[in-house]
C-alpha cells in the first residue's frame, strides 16, 4: 500500500507510447483530492455522502472518461469540477489553482445542449467568445466562432436557430461553443446519450479530431463503454451510490490511433470491453465487499490494463499482488 | 364550393354569414311600422257626425290615420279649428286632448335602434370623429384619445414597476417570499374598490383614474415577470456562470430573452384589463373618455350613439390585443 504508484505507458494524442512520464513530466491539469460531497436527507435529518474519498490526477492533453452508474454521483462530481457545485470536504485544483467557482479556463459541455433558443448558433457561440475576450472587436469574435463552427462542420448553419438544427447539429454548436473560449479542460457530461447511434459516431470521431488538433485535456462523463474505449486514455469507474467510490483506474490499451471502424479488430478491445461491463453488471455493486477483502487505497486507485493473452488483464499500482490476481481472473 | 376554398376563406364567409344573419334578426326585433299606430275606422254615422261638427273630410282621414279615437275626433271637431291651425298650436295634445296612442307605451323594440340608425350614427361618428360642440358633446375620436391617453400612462408606469420588481421576485426566493403575502391579498382586489380611496387620497379624478389602471395592470405584468424569471431554466444560467458573465450582462442576455414571452403574456393579459376598467372607471368619475360617453348617452337615451360607443370600445380594444400579441411574436422563442 505504501509502494511508489509504477507510471505506466501511455499513448499520447499522435498515436506513440510515450515510454516513460517521468521523462517528459506533463502538466497535472486535474488534481482531485480526497473529494466528498454529501447532500441532506429529504427528511431533513442528517446527510447522505453521494461520494467521498475520490483522488484522481489527469495531466495535460489526457483524455479521461468517467463511467459509473446513475446515482453514483457523476454529474456531482463534474459540477463541483466546473465550479457550478460545492465539495463538502476535499479539493480540486485546476493547472493547479483550487476551484473556487464557475471559470473560462474550464468549459462545459452538457448533457443537453443548453443553448439559448432565441440566439443563432452564430450568436451562441459569440456569447461564450465575447465572455472570454470582452474587448475583442465584432469582426474578431465572428472570426474566431467561424473557426470552431467550420471545425464542427456546421458551415452554413451558422445564423439558424437551434430549434432549426437537429439534436446532432445543436450538439455540435455547444461543442463548438465550448472549444471557442480555448479552455483548459472541456467537460463534458453525457453529450451524446440524448443522440441516435449514426450520429453519436459521427460526432465522436469530430470530437477526437478536435482533441487531438487542439492537445485537449477532457474529462467525460459516459455509460456507454464503447464510446469511453474510442476516445479515453483513462477510464474511472465508480461504484453505485451512494456512498460511491473512485474503484478502478482503467488504462486504455488500444493504440492511439484506433478510430470507430477498427477498433473492434483489435486484440485488446474485447478484453477491455469485458473487462469495463463485468465491472458495471457487478463489480460495481460488490465493490464495498471486495475492498473490505483486501486493503483498498482511495489516493492510489488501482489502475488496470486488460489486454490479450495469459496476461489478460494486469493490475499494476499499489494494489497487492493477490489483488490483481482477483482482477485478472474477473476479466479475462 | 365552398369545400374548394381554403379554411381561412371558409371561416371568413362563415363569419360574414353570422354577421348578416345577426343584423338580419336584430333589424326584424327593431323593425318599427311605417303606418305607425293602427288607423281608426269610422262607420258612416260617426264621420257623417264630424262633418256636421264642421271638421273637413282630409282632416278627418288624418287624424283617424293617426289612430285617435272617435271620442278624441268629436273633441277636434269640436274645437272648429282646422289642421294647419292645430299642428301650427303644437298638435292635439297642447289644445288638452289626450289623444289615444299618443299616450300609450310604445310598442316593443320601438326605442331601441335598428342596425340602420346604428350604421347612420357610426357613420356620423367615424365621419367627424374630432369635433368639440361642448363639454358633453365631442367626437368619438377625441374621448378615445382621452381613454387611451390614460390607459397608456396609467399601463407603462405599471410596467416600469412591475418588471424590475418581478425581476428581483423571481431572481430572489427571500423577496418573493417576502412579498408573496401582500400580493396575494391586493391582486384579487377589484380595481375599482381602489377608487375611492384615490379620490379620497389624491383628489384629482383624472389621477385617480389613471391610479387604478396602474393597479390593475400592475398584478398581471408583476406575477408573470417573477414566474418568466423564476422558471428560466438552470442550465442557461450555469452556460453563464462558466461562462463567467456578469450579473447584468446574465440578466438582459439571458434571463431578459428567457422570460420575454412570459413577461409579453402577462402585458396582454394587462393591457386588456386596463381597457376593461378604464370605461367602468370613466363611467363613474365622469368628464371625459369613452366611458363617460357610454352613461352620458344612456342618460340621454340615446342609445344609437351608445352602442356606437360600445362597438368601438370592443375594436380598440381589439387592437390593442393585436399590438400585444404582434410584440410577443417577436419575442418568442421556440426551444
Amino acid at each position: 500500500m505504501t509502494a511508489t504508484p509504477v507510471r505506466l505507458p501511455i499513448s499520447n494524442a499522435a498515436g506513440e507510447t510515450v515510454s516513460n512520464m517521468a521523462s517528459r513530466p506533463a502538466r497535472k491539469m486535474i488534481q482531485i483530492e480526497a473529494l466528498e460531497r454529501r447532500f441532506p436527507n429529504p427528511n431533513g435529518k442528517g446527510e447522505t455522502q453521494v461520494f467521498g474519498d475520490v483522488n484522481f490526477t489527469a495531466h495535460e492533453g489526457e483524455f479521461v472518461c468517467l463511467i459509473g452508474h446513475s446515482g453514483c454521483g457523476k454529474t456531482t462530481l463534474l459540477n463541483i469540477l466546473a465550479g457550478l457545485d460545492k465539495p463538502s470536504s476535499g479539493y480540486v485544483f485546476v493547472d493547479g489553482k483550487e476551484v473556487s467557482g464557475p471559470s473560462l479556463d474550464r468549459a462545459v459541455v452538457f448533457q443537453g445542449h443548453a443553448l439559448m433558443p432565441w440566439m443563432t448558433a452564430m450568436g451562441n457561440i459569440e456569447f461564450a467568445v465575447k465572455s472570454r475576450w470582452r474587448n475583442w472587436s465584432k469582426a474578431k469574435a465572428i472570426e474566431q466562432c467561424q473557426k470552431y463552427i467550420d471545425m464542427v462542420h456546421l458551415t452554413g448553419s451558422e445564423s439558424k436557430k437551434p430549434a432549426q438544427l437537429s439534436g446532432g447539429m445543436k450538439q455540435r454548436v455547444g461543442i463548438a461553443r465550448a472549444f471557442s473560449i480555448e479552455p483548459k479542460i472541456l467537460l463534458m457530461d453525457e453529450p451524446f446519450s440524448a443522440l441516435d447511434a449514426l450520429t453519436r459516431g459521427s460526432l465522436q470521431d469530430e470530437l477526437v479530431s478536435i482533441c487531438q488538433a487542439t492537445n485537449q485535456t477532457v474529462f467525460m462523463i459516459t455509460h456507454d463503454v464503447d464510446e469511453a474505449i474510442l476516445l479515453a486514455d483513462r477510464i474511472v469507474l465508480m461504484t453505485n451510490g451512494p456512498r460511491a467510490r473512485l474503484c478502478e483506474i482503467v488504462e486504455n490499451t488500444l493504440p492511439g490511433d484506433r478510430t470507430r471502424s477498427d477498433m473492434h479488430t483489435h486484440p485488446n478491445y474485447y478484453p477491455m470491453r469485458n473487462h469495463l461491463l463485468e465491472f458495471l453488471v457487478n463489480r460495481s455493486k460488490t465493490f464495498a465487499k471486495e475492498i473490505a477483502a483486501d486493503g483498498f487505497d482511495p489516493r492510489n486507485p488501482p489502475v488496470a490494463r486488460p489486454q490479450a493473452g495469459a496476461q489478460a488483464a494486469t493490475r499494476l499500482s499499489a494494489a497487492s499482488d493477490n489483488q490483481s490476481a482477483t482482477t485478472e481472473k474477473k476479466a479475462s | 364550393m365552398i369545400a374548394k376554398l381554403n379554411p381561412s376563406a371558409q371561416s371568413a364567409l362563415l363569419s360574414l354569414a353570422l354577421f348578416f344573419f345577426g343584423l338580419l334578426l336584430w333589424h326584424l326585433l327593431t323593425v318599427q311600422p311605417d303606418t305607425g299606430p293602427s288607423a281608426t275606422v269610422l262607420t258612416v254615422a260617426e264621420r257623417e257626425q264630424l262633418v256636421s261638427l264642421g271638421m273637413i273630410e282630409p282632416d278627418i282621414d288624418y287624424y283617424a290615420n293617426e289612430g285617435i279615437a272617435f271620442p278624441q275626433l268629436e273633441q277636434i271637431a269640436g274645437l272648429g279649428l282646422s289642421r294647419e291651425v292645430i299642428e301650427g298650436a303644437g298638435g292635439i295634445q297642447a289644445l288638452g286632448i289626450a289623444a289615444v296612442g299618443a299616450d300609450s307605451p310604445p310598442a316593443p323594440g320601438s326605442l331601441f335602434p335598428s342596425p340602420m340608425q346604428i350604421g347612420d350614427a357610426l357613420w356620423a361618428a367615424v365621419t367627424d370623429p374630432f369635433y368639440v360642440a361642448g363639454t358633453n358633446d365631442m367626437g368619438l375620436g377625441i374621448q378615445m384619445g382621452y381613454s387611451l391617453a390614460r390607459v397608456a400612462l396609467g399601463y407603462f408606469l405599471a410596467a416600469l414597476v412591475a418588471i424590475p420588481l418581478g425581476f428581483a421576485i423571481g431572481m430572489s426566493p427571500l423577496v418573493y417570499q417576502a412579498l408573496d403575502p401582500y400580493i396575494q391579498v391586493l391582486k384579487p382586489i377589484s380595481p375599482l374598490a381602489w377608487m375611492p380611496i384615490a379620490l379620497f387620497t389624491i383628489g384629482d379624478s383624472e389621477i385617480s383614474s389613471i391610479f387604478v389602471i396602474f393597479i390593475c395592470s400592475l398584478w398581471p405584468m408583476l406575477i408573470n415577470t417573477a414566474f418568466g424569471v423564476a422558471t428560466v431554466r438552470k442550465e442557461w444560467l450555469n452556460v453563464a456562470k462558466t461562462l463567467e458573465v456578469s450579473a447584468l450582462r446574465t440578466a438582459f442576455r439571458v434571463i431578459l430573452p428567457a422570460a420575454a414571452p412570459t413577461i409579453l403574456t402577462g402585458m396582454r393579459i394587462s393591457i386588456g384589463i386596463a381597457w376593461l376598467v378604464i370605461v367602468a372607471a370613466e363611467m363613474l368619475v365622469g368628464g371625459t373618455g369613452i366611458g363617460y360617453v357610454v352613461w352620458n348617452e344612456w342618460n340621454g337615451l340615446r342609445l344609437d350613439r351608445m352602442i356606437v360607443a360600445i362597438l368601438l370600445i370592443g375594436v380598440v380594444g381589439m387592437l390593442l390585443d393585436m399590438a400585444l400579441a404582434r410584440a410577443a411574436r417577436l419575442v418568442a422563442y421556440v426551444d
